[in-house]
């Protein structure tokens, strides 16, 4: 299935999880904050949230700034 | 007599805030960083970059200093909201500096978003701190939705203009029960030492130290002029006077 992985579209396996997502933009997870279709999905959630076909998924971090 | 910074309960010896915006490397942020003596920090939430080289969370880590997460970039409450979310879940905070802009050119705030962002995330637990305008009753008007602090703009972000209207900062400290907070603008140190004269409890600066040509010796000077603006603040100013006012006595003079 394709889903929009920051904002570009990725083909990824059917049943994947918003885990093995993260997995495939970094490395380390710390630090690390997920929005599923503009919502927070909580670090304990990750293993146990799939993603559907077409799911937009932003994988963000701190950065300098401000 | 301990004169710190308190800000919804915590308190800083510092009373310089820092960005971390704009530095060229990691070394040189750090280094900065170090020599302003900042206990506080903002950083922004942007999408994960493999390729990025080293840790910004790590030299804070290791410079001992609080993170304090922003919404740059959001233009609406709602993409103010998710980002102070995510922020909250990457980095363990409930502290957020709320940026709401209105556009790229200006980057001012736009205040009809930034109250509605900011009563939001007040709602949701929250510690906001809010970038606003030099608008001494929006100001008031966060403070009542219950922001821990309010930080006025002296100048548009990035533009080096110091304070533009040193007399609505005043108002807004006359009033204020929570800290003012000077956030964009500074350009050099005495911007930096004028807000503090004004009455202002801290100032949070990035740009004017990041893209200087030696940022720490910048830092070490923003460092050194909030501490004498503050020292000054405390210690009373005389007022100003029209005419000369001789300081050694006319008694006794020769001749």
């Amino acid at each position: 299935m394709k889903i929009i992985i920051n904002g570009a579209p990725r083909e990824v396996p059917d049943s994947s999880t918003v885990a093995a997502v993260v997995a495939l933009v970094t490395e380390s997870a710390a630090g690390v904050a997920v929005a599923l279709n503009d919502e927070v999905v909580r670090r304990g959630d990750w293993a146990s949230t799939p993603v559907q076909n077409a799911d937009r998924i932003e994988v963000l971090t701190a950065v300098q700034g401000g | 007599m301990d004169d710190v910074l308190s800000i919804a309960g915590e308190t800083f010896g510092s009373r310089l805030i820092m960005g971390t915006g704009g530095a060229p490397s990691m070394r040189a942020l750090e280094e900065a960083l170090t020599a302003s003596g900042t206990e506080l920090t903002t950083v922004a939430m942007r999408r994960v970059d493999p390729s990025a080289q080293g840790s910004l969370l790590d030299v804070l880590r290791t410079c001992g200093i609080k993170v304090l997460p922003n919404t740059a970039g959001c233009f609406t409450a709602g993409e103010a909201v998710l980002t102070a979310k995510l922020a909250r879940e990457a980095l363990q905070t409930n502290w957020v500096k709320l940026e709401v802009i209105a556009d790229e050119r200006t980057l001012l705030p736009d205040p009809i978003e930034l109250l509605d962002a900011a009563e939001q995330l007040v709602d949701a637990g929250f510690t906001v701190l809010p970038y606003t305008s030099d608008d001494p009753v929006l100001a008031r008007r966060l403070e009542q939705v219950g922001c821990a602090a309010v930080m006025p703009l002296g100048s548009p972000i990035g533009s080096g203009l110091g304070i533009r209207n040193p007399h609505n900062i005043e108002l807004i400290v006359e009033q204020a029960t929570v800290p003012v907070v000077l956030d964009a603008g500074i350009g050099t140190a005495s911007d930096a030492a004028l807000a503090m004269e004004l009455g202002c409890d801290a100032v949070l600066l990035a740009t004017a130290v990041t893209r200087a040509q030696s940022p720490a010796l910048m830092a070490a000077a923003m460092r050194h002029a909030v501490e004498a603006g503050r020292l000054a603040r405390l210690a009373g100013r005389i007022p100003k006077r029209r005419y000369a006012q001789a300081s050694s006595p006319w008694e006794g003079i020769s001749g």
